[in-house]
């Protein structure tokens, strides 16, 4: 009758303390050895933290929360990563050398999103971050990046990215959002819905107004330097990102921070088999994916921000609590479909802020043939361009390149490499006469 | 100043009472670590920003993605190989090496 929740996270937290109410015995693993995954980020207990608010976002009911998992009888609480998953059995690799199986017979994936980068001249220099490794270093260790800090991508997580690098000191010298202001406002009715995120946005602004300059349109193209980042090219973007003649800019720094938008892990969820649809798990409205006894919650099944992510959670712990025979549907119905509501609302949420934050088509004119398309193989764009006239799809086109075959296993590439190949792949015949 | 450091405690808005410290060795090099740091918030607080070399063309690298994710700032601690810097929690006492087997110091 176990249910494993997989990621601490808003999402697994609050599917966790729903399961085990429901009456079912939970085990929430988490990598780190804290509760709350990136939302809630915040300096380790040993930190001995006495004003933790000034970090975490919503530490009232974080700590809530927090408090109630580890109070319940039922939930025990593990850290470790997941190393797969064999059948019902979960297999877990804590410490440096621990390894432990867990049976489950519901599991529920709550592990949450990275960002995606996509890649530009440079980019492997050290010094470039992900934007999500300078607010979990601020947040979680107090460690600025760097006192210099370009912060550029597209979406409304570089809003906060940029306020966490300003708590531990560092200068931000400019947000650079490839984004333009119009596509915000066209999609205004529905995220209108949501007043509370949009205040969430505005207060960003307003504290960020004076301590750093904000651009949309804009990008960064290139990082320079030897050993480490020195220098940050960047330059105006039009409509499809392309970078505007004429416009390239050279900016002193020490770290450049980048993410464009966010990737779900998904790993686990095609491990066990899982549907993904649209680049995310499948669900039905009890948050069940193709494969009967697993759950997926949070931004696996689409990135909606923590309310929405919470409130899956809340539908997915339950429903895994009845899948164990824990306790019965019509037990749980009404909470269940109060939860229900509130997922209904995020879902309307996150389909407006991907169109108003979508990726532009023509990235790639910013690459020069030596970039990096995949950093731990490092295969440069050139070799993607020579293996296209002898592959037929951008899968053996990447494979061919050993694009995606590093430690990584292409989490940071996969998707920007498929597209690459995918427009490689239909240039030629479109170039070529007959 | 350049590169990454660590926020000083005494101006922290958030107020951090470390609980204890000890010491680790970074190549050799006896360091303070303070508890609940992890072994890439140790490295940054030293002002480092890369600690390893790729095995094709000898570049540079450290931390990119500091979740778990990339497996970039992978390095060799009490002997073993491969430990991501950016999960592992410091313990008293580790030895931290940033050099592979191989690679001149």
């Amino acid at each position: 009758m176990s249910v494993v929740v997989v990621g601490a996270g808003p999402a697994g937290m609050t599917a966790a303390l729903h399961a085990a109410r429901a009456g079912a015995d939970v085990l929430l693993i988490d990598s780190s050895n804290s509760l709350g995954g990136q939302f809630h980020q915040a300096p380790p207990q040993e930190f001995g933290v006495a004003e933790p608010q000034r970090i975490r976002r919503e530490q009232r009911s974080f700590a809530s929360l927090e408090e109630k998992i580890h109070a319940h009888p039922r939930i025990r609480c593990a850290s470790g990563s997941v190393r797969g998953l064999d059948g019902h059995t979960v297999h877990v690799r804590s410490g440096s050398d621990g390894r432990e199986s867990f049976r489950a017979d519901a599991l529920v994936l709550a592990t949450g999103a990275h960002d995606r980068v996509l890649p530009f001249p440079g980019w492997e220099l050290p010094g470039v971050f992900t934007a999500g490794a300078a607010q979990a270093l601020a947040k979680g260790q107090r460690i600025a990046v760097g006192s210099r800090v370009l912060v550029a991508g597209a979406g409304p997580l570089l809003l906060p990215v940029t306020e966490s690098l300003l708590e531990v000191g560092a200068d931000v010298v400019a947000v650079l959002d490839a984004g333009s202001p119009t596509a915000w406002l066209r999609r205004a009715p529905t995220l209108a819905g949501q007043w509370d995120k949009l205040a969430g946005f505005a207060g960003y602004l307003r504290r960020l107004v004076g301590n750093t300059q904000f651009r949309t349109r804009a990008g960064v193209v290139e990082a320079v330097g030897d050993a480490r980042v020195r220098e940050a090219v960047v330059a105006k973007l039009d409509a499809r990102w392309r970078p505007v003649p004429g416009t390239r800019r050279r900016v002193a720094v020490d770290a450049i921070c980048v993410a464009h938008g966010l990737l779900p892990r998904l790993e686990l969820a095609q491990a066990a088999g899982c549907d993904i649809e649209d680049g995310f798990v499948r669900v039905d409205r009890v948050q069940r994916s193709s494969v009967p006894w697993v759950f997926a919650a949070g931004e696996t099944t689409g990135i909606a921000g923590a309310r929405a992510a919470a409130a899956e959670g809340a539908v997915a712990g339950l429903a895994a609590a009845v899948q164990v025979r824990a306790t019965t549907w019509s037990e749980v119905e009404k909470p269940a479909r109060r939860a229900m509501l509130v997922v209904r609302c995020g879902r309307r949420f996150g389909r407006a802020m991907a169109s108003a934050t979508r990726i532009g088509e023509d990235w790639n004119e910013w690459l020069t043939p030596q970039t990096l398309v995949c950093r731990c193989e490092e295969v440069p764009y050139q070799a993607l361009r020579d293996g296209a006239s002898a592959e037929r799809d951008a899968r053996s086109l990447n494979l061919s390149c050993r694009v995606g075959l590093g430690p990584c296993q292409g989490r940071m590439c996969g998707r920007n490499a498929s597209e690459l190949a995918e427009n490689l792949l239909r240039t030629p015949a479109a170039d070529t006469p007959g | 100043m350049t590169g990454p450091y660590l926020l000083p405690a005494h101006l922290d808005p958030a107020r951090p009472r470390h609980q204890s410290a000890f010491t680790v060795e970074v190549d050799g090099r006896r360091v303070v670590a303070r508890a609940g740091q992890t072994v890439a918030a140790v490295l940054m607080s030293l002002g480092l920003t890369s600690w390893r070399e790729t095995g094709g063309r000898r570049r540079r690298r450290g931390l990119f993605c500091g979740i778990g994710v990339c497996s970039e700032c992978v390095l060799v601690v009490n002997g073993t190989p491969d430990v991501r810097a950016c999960l592992r929690p410091v313990e008293a006492g580790d030895v931290i090496s940033t050099r592979g087997p191989g690679e001149a110091p």
